[in-house]
């Protein structure tokens, strides 16, 4: 009897709601399907494809197999990029997460005015990239002016004025994340292992950073995928200057892989292929770590 | 009111108060040197201008209508394009998570997983293919592009909206069927006034990225006729010391401002969109 009732209803509400939507696709789902095709799934496929060719333009594409890979990979511009943007990744999301983790932990204790440093901290997350660029090149000379030298004068400063910019902006961000985290926590829970003789650096150890384990994962994969996705700002602040030659070939000390997939394209008319295969390697390597890293933090937290 | 917090809290409080000062120092070197000459800025950066050195709002008024490109067309370009997308993208995106969730065939299922795909590849995997496709479909004007940016975005979007449909009970919507209300009725009724706290979410994140993109409007549009504050910003960079550099501070500060009105003014709704946006993505 039970049954047959569930069966029944799921009968009426398909009548009643699937299938008079269903007559509605036109309306519902094509508008949002044929952009998203537009905008993504066919510029997507036709990437992989010409990744494959040699071309100026798409119409003129002519397969030539491995080989825009094969050149990808001699290319020292784009080796120097991939581990560039690596150590940026290492050293960002380290820093980035342990600062906004630490602000978080200190803004959610009792305290005046923790409202107002919340804004102040999450402020420069709403300026664009480029604008940051601009803001801090000009901060960066007028200080190294001081010293008789310039932002782009070594490739040093501009990795290290890279990694400060981009601490600066996403400091705040990830700052909410971590309070939503912590917030969650019962005061129950960190009141009874105060009462069980916990110290104050047991109870965070122990207790507050296993529970935010969640927030650590959006974390850390927010800041990985960021710095390896970073375009905007290595461009607005340095543009991958300065260059030196390395084996025959131009490399431009502070680039990273998106800015030098740009710049492939921009620079040599006969790489479009070569900057596409760039481009795919790029992309596999976004998503893999993206949902290695995923992977990975999740397992974690289910053990707790 | 005294009792309630410590001496340790207080100096917290202290420490925080410094930190939030060094936090806006940069901005504020923005504001202070977009009121003094171009000499001054160049001589030295950090000093608070003089008598000589100050030149109270000339600088905003030439950097608004300097040049063959005056700044207040970027200014309208990206206000249309943001508002535009973002309101294309709100409505497009929640009528197709609707469809999605509530229609739950193979179809809607390709779809729905290529959304959550098209959000791990990032954009230089299709810039050059997007940008020749746009230029193809004639999207390459500030009037068209909301399209691009529809099909570039849908995936954070559908994703965010068809988690939320999810959660919605069918009842209500059986309830509106038997009254005799059609699905259109239905979503645009009963429906949507429901999904207004994920609109909001999911305008925000949107209204964020589009405002500050540059790569996309930079590559479909045509930047000679057409320049959002990015790109115009990233002009004036290029031409680094030909141009004043007090009125590209005065620029700069122009387009923080209204970011800055916009954060103030919704904050609320900013802090829980980033963590909505962020716990789902």
């Amino acid at each position: 009897m039970q049954k047959k009732r569930r069966v029944d209803s799921a009968h009426v509400s398909s009548q009643l709601i699937r299938r008079p939507i269903q007559k509605c696709f036109a309306i519902f789902l094509l508008p949002t399907f044929i952009c998203f095709c537009i905008g993504f799934l066919w510029p997507f496929i036709q990437g992989i494809y010409l990744s494959f060719c040699n071309f100026n333009i798409p119409k003129d594409a002519k397969w030539v197999g491995l080989s825009n890979y094969a050149k990808a990979f001699k290319d020292a511009s784009f080796v120097h990029a991939f581990w560039n943007t690596a150590a940026f990744a290492v050293i960002s999301i380290v820093l980035i997460n342990v600062l906004a983790f630490a602000i978080a932990y200190a803004l959610t204790q009792k305290m005046r005015g923790s409202n107002i440093f919340r804004t102040v901290f999450f402020m420069p997350n709403l300026i664009g990239g480029v604008v940051l660029g601009y803001i801090w090149s000009m901060i960066f000379d007028a200080i190294l002016k001081r010293y008789g030298t310039y932002l782009t004068a070594n490739a040093t400063y501009g990795f290290w004025g890279l990694v400060i910019l981009v601490a600066w902006q996403q400091i705040g961000y990830m700052m909410i994340i971590y309070i939503a985290g912590l917030q969650s926590i019962s005061d129950e829970m960190i009141e009874a292992a105060r009462i069980d003789g916990a110290s104050g650096s047991q109870v965070l150890f122990r207790v507050v950073i296993p529970n935010v384990m969640p927030s650590i994962t959006i974390c850390t994969f927010l800041t990985l995928t960021n710095s390896f996705k970073m375009f905007d700002q290595n461009m607005a602040l340095t543009g991958g200057m300065p260059s030196v030659m390395m084996n025959g070939a131009k490399v431009n000390m502070t680039e990273l892989l998106a800015l030098n997939i740009y710049s492939t394209y921009n620079i040599n008319k006969n790489w479009h292929g070569v900057a596409q295969a760039k481009a795919v390697l790029f992309f596999i390597l976004v998503a893999a770590l993206a949902i290695g890293q995923l992977v990975a933090t999740r397992s974690k937290e289910v053990q707790q | 009111m005294k009792e309630r917090y410590s001496l340790g809290s207080k100096l917290l409080t202290a420490i925080f108060a410094i930190i939030c000062l060094v936090w806006v120092l940069p901005v504020l070197a923005v504001l202070v040197n977009s009121f003094k000459t171009n000499a001054a800025v160049n001589q030295n950066a950090f000093a608070l201008p003089n008598a000589e050195t100050f030149t109270g709002i000339a600088n905003y008024v030439k950097g608004m209508t300097f040049g063959n490109y005056p700044f207040w067309k970027s200014v309208g370009y990206s206000l249309f394009i943001t508002l535009a997308s973002t309101a294309l993208i709100l409505l497009c995106t929640s009528m197709a998570a609707w469809y999605i969730s509530r229609v739950a065939d193979l179809v809607t299922k390709i779809v729905y997983y290529l959304c959550v795909f098209s959000m791990v590849v990032p954009f230089q995997m299709v810039m050059f293919t997007l940008t020749a496709t746009a230029n193809n479909l004639k999207l390459n004007t500030p009037w068209s592009i909301p399209i691009v940016y529809l099909g570039f975005g849908a995936g954070l979007a559908v994703f965010m909206f068809t988690g939320f449909v999810r959660s919605i009970p069918l009842e209500i919507e059986e309830a509106a069927a038997i009254d005799g209300s059609g699905p259109i009725r239905t979503f645009f009724w009963v429906v949507l006034p429901m999904l207004k706290p994920t609109m909001v979410s999911v305008g925000v994140l949107e209204i964020m990225w589009v405002w500050n993109d540059y790569l996309l409007p930079y590559l479909v549009l045509d930047p000679t006729k057409y320049k959002t504050i990015p790109i115009h910003i990233q002009y004036l960079k290029g031409s680094y010391g030909s141009v004043d550099l007090g009125t590209t501070m005065a620029l700069i500060m122009l387009s923080i401002v209204p970011v800055v009105i916009f954060y103030l003014t919704c904050q609320k709704h900013i802090i829980k969109g980033v963590a909505a946006g962020a716990v789902k993505g």
